[in-house]
């Protein structure tokens, strides 16, 4: 089966991505969706907090899912759910699966990718002890209280300052359960400071910064945690360590793209963000292939997936009606001081503004960003306070960007 | 005269505030806020807190309804308002926006999903 | 009336025991105490295929690792199970070490090891090139492996039941009796009358070897932990890599996994506790340290999980194989440590050799199929016979877990294939639902969710593992918490 556009993951990047191809022209698009509905993880994170810069107005995750549903479903844009992409192969040629198709394959003249992202698992955190039950990541235990309708525990120790476990203190809270603490790693949360104040200190729980879960007790069920201060270097100090009693351990800890079918197409990977190295319009190194929201670098608010989205959804859209913008330049942006990457990574036009989304590493207080082309600065702009938690970005305009003969560097010092 | 600090949690922003007060507790001034909805959240945290309530009900075909408040309720409802909101059973067909508990603390409750 | 032998001990040498057993016309009953099979020293360990060069010449260790390493390869594929072998190469640092490696060479010679051979410098780092270039030679064997141990019980404990034998799980023996010639065996709530019992109990052996009295052995815990870490970095090493033993120990394994994974370990503690199975920071910080001696750019961000198995480490230096000298019917299967999954499959036939010598009449069931269809049967099949198992049964078109492409087909079949897998775990260890790089994040819930369907049991009941391992404490809304 041919198709013009082929969106792998219906979640709100892929929503977002069909609607703006659809709005720019093309008809014959795609969805597909591994879980049995289209919005992906939106329909279980049911707190508000989502749609102020997109919709004006503060929606809960599925409120924010259903309103790009609606428009997917106004415009006629095919779907398939309960549907799996077993590779993408570098000839735009999808393979998927499903219970009524069997396995199928599609040749896509463009594809986006949308798959979103994974949460880090207790392995890669490397936490000594014991593997009992009772050991989730919130991600796992919003599921099964929101959508399933269970409690993972009672007594619960909460590790990472993410936002999902900020948000799962709070609900396991309201649900009955006694969220004991929550431990970060570093010496400042990972989540919004709105996070902190309204899931953490509105019921009294302690966030102990610098802290880290030192190790895992119990043999069937989690029977506790031991937790400790950890020092410049991350690392435990033995003589800090404190026991909590408690049934569950949740992991927040961060988030990795998952990229497993990026790397089937051979589509060459950011080492920082995890996701495809892009230009400004979301297009991978694999002509006809856009990535857009966690898939390609991990975001802090859906709105900003649905804007990057619908920028890709637009640049694939231009690039199935053969009227792609020329590709007249090839600026590489490399990131500097404590600026760990930005996206896009590479810029091959000076037509249109370019927003740059970048992180930083670490705090820096009274921030001096600078752009330079070379030892030329193009650009420089202050901020009070820019933390590792939280996405910056700064807009390069067409004019700014002529004036550029070589790789940009973006630095925050 | 008297200082206190807030993060204002009215949007993902999290701005910092300072909020300056007199001797009677009157507020004389907020600073810090990005915009103008800064001011009035401030005014509520120190005067009378509220926050909207996100949880789920039961439903008529077993499966779990998200609802919300459809404005913030007093910060210290919340649990009270989870104590009623547990024993609401959302009929079948209920739709997004749909209404199924009215006068909550202030406020009503409303589906934020389709229940299907 | 066909005798009955009892085989206490699912683990790769009960199961292959038993497995050996319906080969002839017996009644076989292999009792676990755990709720399936493999929970102890198979369901973690380095899933080697040793060569043979390492055990001391003449002792039942050489005899059955030279013989097992050498069968494996075809029980593997009788049993659906996956095996490759990739050979192995014990490095050394220094001339001192190359002496060593001489001395492994001119042993596996004497064990008769097929496939010796030693590398210079030059030779070793064209073979192998991400190894550490301060290794200035190696012991190669070609004729060793690696293999999926856990598998490996599970498809001949299931291959036992397939042929007729008996699986008591969560059966633990707490008491031995004599009726006459005839043993009764205390199992949980069940009794079994046996004409012979092998206690293969593991780790656990020497506890069920004094509950008829004899004490002639007694076993250690020793823990081992590992790092797994993730696919992509499974081809960082071909071969199995081994150090050269020194005074500081038996040194750090890094070696490619069967499933793909590269995996690290083992550390060496005696511990006291025969269950524990914690791992510890500074444990997991020796793995580190000491493989980066082999390979030094390991990229330990690749982690996906860490674990300790626990081996079980006899007071004596060989295997123990021989009736007790209590009873000349009750057959020790005890103090098999490394290379134990390496010699199980000898084990098994020089064990029922042991029973037929001492009068277990051996009549040959002619039904025996010892033929087992992988769990992994789907994913190797073309396209086109896959879509007709979906369209026959569409719960193969679905995905569950999407690290390891698992699908609900599969994970239903497990659920009632015996030995039927009642837990996650059960479901990890045969089809590696959730083992991949989330490490079930996102199918744990839909686990629970077949498993509560299929076993007819709300999802509260469903357990990871071991009894007391229930994943849901209750409902919300202030139902049951």
């Amino acid at each position: 089966m041919k198709k013009d556009l082929v969106i792998i993951g219906g979640g709100p990047a892929g929503l977002a991505a069909a609607v703006a191809a659809y709005d720019s022209g093309i008809r014959d698009i795609l969805i597909l969706e591994r879980d049995t509905s289209l919005g992906g993880i939106l329909q279980q994170c049911i707190h508000n907090g989502f749609g102020l810069h997109r919709f004006g107005e503060e929606l809960t995750g599925p409120e924010y899912a259903a309103r790009y549903e609606q428009q997917v479903q106004e415009r006629g844009i095919e779907s398939l759910c309960g549907t799996m992409v077993l590779s993408v192969s570098p000839d735009k040629t999808v393979t998927a699966m499903n219970k009524q198709m069997g396995i199928f394959t599609l040749e896509a003249t463009a594809v986006v990718l949308a798959m979103g992202c994974r949460e880090r698992p207790r392995g890669a955190l490397n936490i000594p002890g014991t593997r009992p039950a009772g050991i989730f990541t919130a991600g796992t235990a919003q599921r099964f209280v929101n959508m399933e309708g269970y409690m993972p525990g009672k007594e619960v120790v909460i590790l990472g300052s993410g936002d999902i476990g900020l948000i799962m203190a709070r609900r396991m809270t309201l649900e009955g359960a006694k969220v004991k603490a929550v431990c970060e790693l570093m010496p400042y949360s990972g989540g919004l400071n709105r996070n902190i104040v309204q899931c953490l200190r509105d019921f009294d729980i302690p966030l102990y910064l610098s802290h880290t879960v030192s190790r895992i007790h119990g043999k069937e069920r989690v029977t506790g945690v031991s937790i400790a201060k950890v020092d410049e270097r991350l690392q435990v100090i033995p003589e800090t360590e404190t026991y909590i009693p408690c049934d569950t351990l949740l992991l927040s800890c961060g988030l990795l793209p998952e990229n497993e079918l990026t790397k089937s197409a051979g589509i060459p990977l950011d080492g920082i963000t995890g996701g495809a190295t892009v230009n400004q319009n979301r297009e991978t190194a694999l002509e006809g292939v856009f990535a857009c929201g966690n898939v390609l670098h991990v975001h802090d608010l859906v709105d900003f997936v649905s804007e990057e989205a619908a920028l890709a959804g637009n640049a694939a859209a231009a690039y199935i009606k053969g009227n792609a913008p020329a590709k007249e330049i090839a600026l590489a942006v490399k990131p500097a001081g404590k600026v760990r990457y930005t996206v896009p990574q590479r810029i091959d036009s000076a037509k249109e503004e370019v927003t740059l989304f970048f992180r930083v590493g670490s705090v820096a207080d009274n921030a001096l960003l600078t752009v330079k082309c070379g030892d030329k600065v193009l650009l420089t702009k202050k901020k009070r306070r820019m933390t590792p938690g939280e996405m910056e970005s700064v807009r390069l305009s067409p004019a700014l960007l002529s004036e550029a003969n070589g790789d940009l560097t973006v630095c925050v010092e | 005269m008297k200082t206190t600090e807030l993060t204002c949690i009215v949007c993902p922003m999290g701005c910092t505030l300072t909020v300056t007060r007199n001797e009677e507790g009157e507020i004389l001034s907020v600073e810090g806020n990005t915009c103008p909805r800064g001011v009035p959240y401030a005014k509520n945290e120190l005067l009378h807190p509220v926050r909207t309530l996100t949880t789920t009900v039961k439903t008529a075909n077993g499966k779990l309804l998200p609802v919300k408040t459809d404005k913030p309720i007093p910060k210290e409802s919340l649990f009270a308002a989870m104590e009623k909101v547990n024993r609401v059973v959302a009929p079948e067909g209920v739709k997004i926006g749909d209404v199924l508990l009215a006068d909550l603390f202030g406020a009503n409750l409303v589906a934020t999903a389709d229940l299907r | 009336m066909k005798p009955t032998v009892a085989v206490i001990g699912g683990g790769v040498v009960g199961s292959l025991i038993a497995r050996e057993l319906t080969k002839y016309e017996l009644k076989v009953v292999l009792i676990e105490a755990r709720e399936d099979i493999a929970t102890g020293a198979s369901g973690a360990n380095s899933a080697i295929v040793h060569g043979g060069f390492d055990p001391v010449p003449g002792t039942l260790k050489a005899k059955l690792n030279v013989e097992g390493a050498a069968m494996m390869p075809a029980l593997t594929e009788e049993l659906g199970v996956s095996y490759k072998n990739n050979g192995s190469l014990v490095l050394a640092f220094s001339e001192k070490e190359m002496e060593h490696v001489g001395k492994l060479y001119a042993r596996g010679l004497e064990n008769g090891v097929p496939g010796l051979s030693v590398l210079n410098a030059e030779e070793l780092h064209r073979l192998e090139p991400n190894l550490s270039p301060k290794a200035v030679g190696a012991l190669r064997c070609t004729s060793a492996g690696i293999v999926c141990p856990y598998s490996l019980a599970i498809a001949a404990a299931g291959n036992a039941v397939d042929n007729g034998a008996e699986l008591w799980l969560a059966s633990p023996v707490t008491a031995i009796e004599k009726d006459g010639e005839s043993f009764v065996l205390t199992c949980g709530e069940k009794t079994l009358q046996a004409d012979y019992v092998v206690n293969c109990a593991g780790i656990r052996s020497d506890e069920v070897s004094r509950l008829i009295g004899d004490d002639s052995f007694s076993i250690k815990p020793r823990a081992g932990e590992y790092l797994l870490l993730d696919k992509s970095e499974g081809d960082t090493v071909s071969h199995t890599i081994f150090q050269t033993p020194n005074e500081m120990g038996k040194g750090i394994l890094v070696t490619p996994t069967v499933h793909g994974n590269l995996l690290t370990g083992p550390t060496a503690l005696n511990i006291g506790e025969k269950g524990n199975t914690a791992t510890t920071r500074e444990g997991l910080a020796f793995v580190r340290e000491t493989a980066a001696k082999s390979v030094p750019n390991l990229n330990y961000r690749a982690v996906i999980t860490s674990f300790t198995g626990v081996r079980s480490v006899p007071d004596q230096e060989d295997f123990i194989i021989r009736f007790s000298e209590k009873d000349p019917r009750f057959l020790q299967v005890a103090g098999i440590e490394s290379p134990g999954l390496s010699s199980a499959p000898a084990i098994a036939p020089y064990a029922v050799g042991l029973l037929a010598e001492a009068g277990l009449a051996l009549t040959e069931n002619k039904a025996f199929n010892g033929k087992r269809k992988s769990y992994h049967w789907f994913s190797s099949l073309s396209m086109e016979e896959k879509n007709a198992v979906i369209r026959e049964n569409p719960a193969f078109g679905r995905v569950v877990c999407r690290c390891e492409t698992v699908t609900e087909g599969e994970i239903v079949e497990a659920i009632h294939r015996a030995p039927r897998a009642t837990t996650l775990d059960g479901l990890k260890h045969r089809l590696r639902s959730g083992m991949g790089r989330c490490q079930g994040g996102f199918c744990t819930p839909l686990l629970v969710e077949i498993l509560a369907r299929e076993l007819d049991r709300s999802p509260m009941d469903v357990e990871k593992g071991a009894e007391g391992s229930k994943l849901l404490i209750g409902k919300t809304k202030g139902e049951s918490v």
